[in-house]
């Protein structure tokens, strides 16, 4: 079992094709797979379907792969930090599905679980129930919506060991876990790989059984909204 | 004198309870969190966290350490971290207390629009929607009129809907009302604000 590779061009050779579908781990700019999203640029793959929280910023993040227009459609909760992604919206270059936040983390984690559908009292009553079955448990109406099964999943980890066992830091934990669970082939980008052994079993967020490749990396880690306090205020 | 953002801010603190956990939205319902006083209040964050912080020191800000509004934040001794599809579940299973929340337009069957405004730019729903199905209690704060000075409280929504009859409280800047069977009743005015003051500004049924 041989899951550690060099670095992410090596981590994705063999997984990539055009039009394939792609779950994506991250919120806004936090845990996001920086180094992975950077080889698909690389790649040249598209026609891309990436269910993913958001879509990056303008240049940085999965933003990066609609500067190339190798993206075709996403799926998304809230698109609002891109002005690039606005305008190829707009003109019809790229396909928008609003998934709400906890309903796409859901499908998510039913796919990964081999759960194809579940009922969800999110969205009854809206948009978003167009089109969906609805059904009525104990007096209250709920909507069925259909697991994720993706064809490669790319998230962030802080930690890995050499057998794919994963450890979030934070708040950087968010869609990662959900995200890989999807995927029929998991790859983890990590800020350290360490010694098989050394992380404590009790305290793995993410069995590795649901990563299948992993590189480690430097991050850039962007902060997107910066906000402090002064210190006289304590 | 109609309250002002802190005013309503305040008043909206006074719907939470010793032991809640609690999700505050974006805008004046983040300033709820300077008016918790000495209750224990557990705020959750929907991207993975309970127990947030206020925004960090100047040069202490941590890249993996973020609120739903993509803001700068801090963890506290009872801080627990975890991820979307967990967070989301402890919000659809009604295990979080209470949500306030800013809106568009509130309609006297509690139907809530928050999230687009069509032909405008639509940035999607966030977690909005689950938020308002799954809290055990929703409140709304927000101005009671829109800057043309038409009634944000109505009959019906006109905007897309974020969630159908979930409102239990709003908030607003001329008072408090009720979503009730057959309309709005009215709890209390602001300081300063007659009954009929707050009638005429609310297109919605008020019911005694």
């Amino acid at each position: 079992m041989k899951k550690v590779y060099a670095n992410a061009d090596e981590a994705l050779d063999g997984l990539l094709r055009d039009g394939m579908f792609i779950s994506a781990g991250g919120f806004g700019l936090c845990g996001i797979p920086e180094l992975l999203i950077d080889a698909l640029v690389k790649s040249g793959v598209k026609d891309l379907t990436i269910a993913s929280n958001n879509c990056g910023v303008d240049g940085f993040g999965l933003g990066k792969l609609l500067d190339t227009r190798q993206i075709r459609k996403m799926i998304s909760s809230y698109v609002g930090e891109n002005a690039e992604f606005m305008r190829q919206y707009l003109s019809g270059e790229l396909e928008l599905e609003f998934n709400p936040q906890g309903t796409l983390a859901e499908r998510m984690r039913a796919g990964g679980c081999g759960i194809p559908g579940f009922y969800t009292k999110t969205g009854v009553g809206t948009v978003i129930a167009d089109g969906k079955e609805v059904k009525n448990f104990d007096g209250q109406d709920y909507i069925l919506e259909r697991g994720i099964v993706a064809d490669l999943s790319i998230v962030k980890a802080w930690k890995a060991d050499d057998t794919g066992n994963l450890v979030f830091r934070k708040t950087a934990r968010n869609f990662n876990p959900p995200a890989a669970m999807s995927g029929k082939i998991c790859v983890a980008e990590v800020e350290e790989i360490v010694p098989r052994g050394s992380l404590d079993p009790d305290l793995i967020h993410l069995p590795g059984i649901y990563v299948h490749r992993i590189i480690q990396g430097q991050h850039e880690k962007r902060i997107e909204q910066r906000t402090t306090r002064k210190r006289e205020e304590a | 004198m109609p309250w002002d953002r802190n005013q309503m801010a305040a008043r909206a603190a006074q719907e939470l309870e010793d032991g809640m956990y609690v999700n505050l939205g974006i805008g004046i319902p983040t300033l709820v969190a300077n008016y918790v006083g000495d209750k224990d209040i557990t705020l959750q964050s929907e991207n993975g966290m309970l127990g947030m912080g206020p925004f960090p020191f100047e040069g202490e800000e941590d890249p993996d350490l973020i609120n739903a509004g993509k803001q700068t934040i801090t963890e506290l001794a009872r801080t627990s971290y975890f991820d979307s599809a967990t967070s989301f579940g402890m919000i659809r299973g009604g295990k979080i207390a209470a949500a306030i929340l800013g809106a568009m337009e509130v309609a006297e069957n509690g139907d809530l629009a928050n999230w687009m405004i069509p032909g405008k730019l639509v940035k999607g729903m966030g977690g909005a929607m689950d938020l308002v199905a799954g809290v055990g209690r929703v409140v709304v704060v927000m101005d009671h009129t829109n800057k043309h000075g038409e009634s944000k409280v109505l009959k019906e929504c006109t905007l897309p809907l974020t969630g159908k009859g979930v409102v239990n409280r709003i908030i607003t800047n001329l008072g408090v009302l009720d979503v009730v069977p057959g309309g709005l009743k009215i709890v209390e005015t602001a300081d300063g604000v007659t009954e009929d003051e707050l009638r005429a500004a609310t297109e919605a049924t008020i019911v005694n």
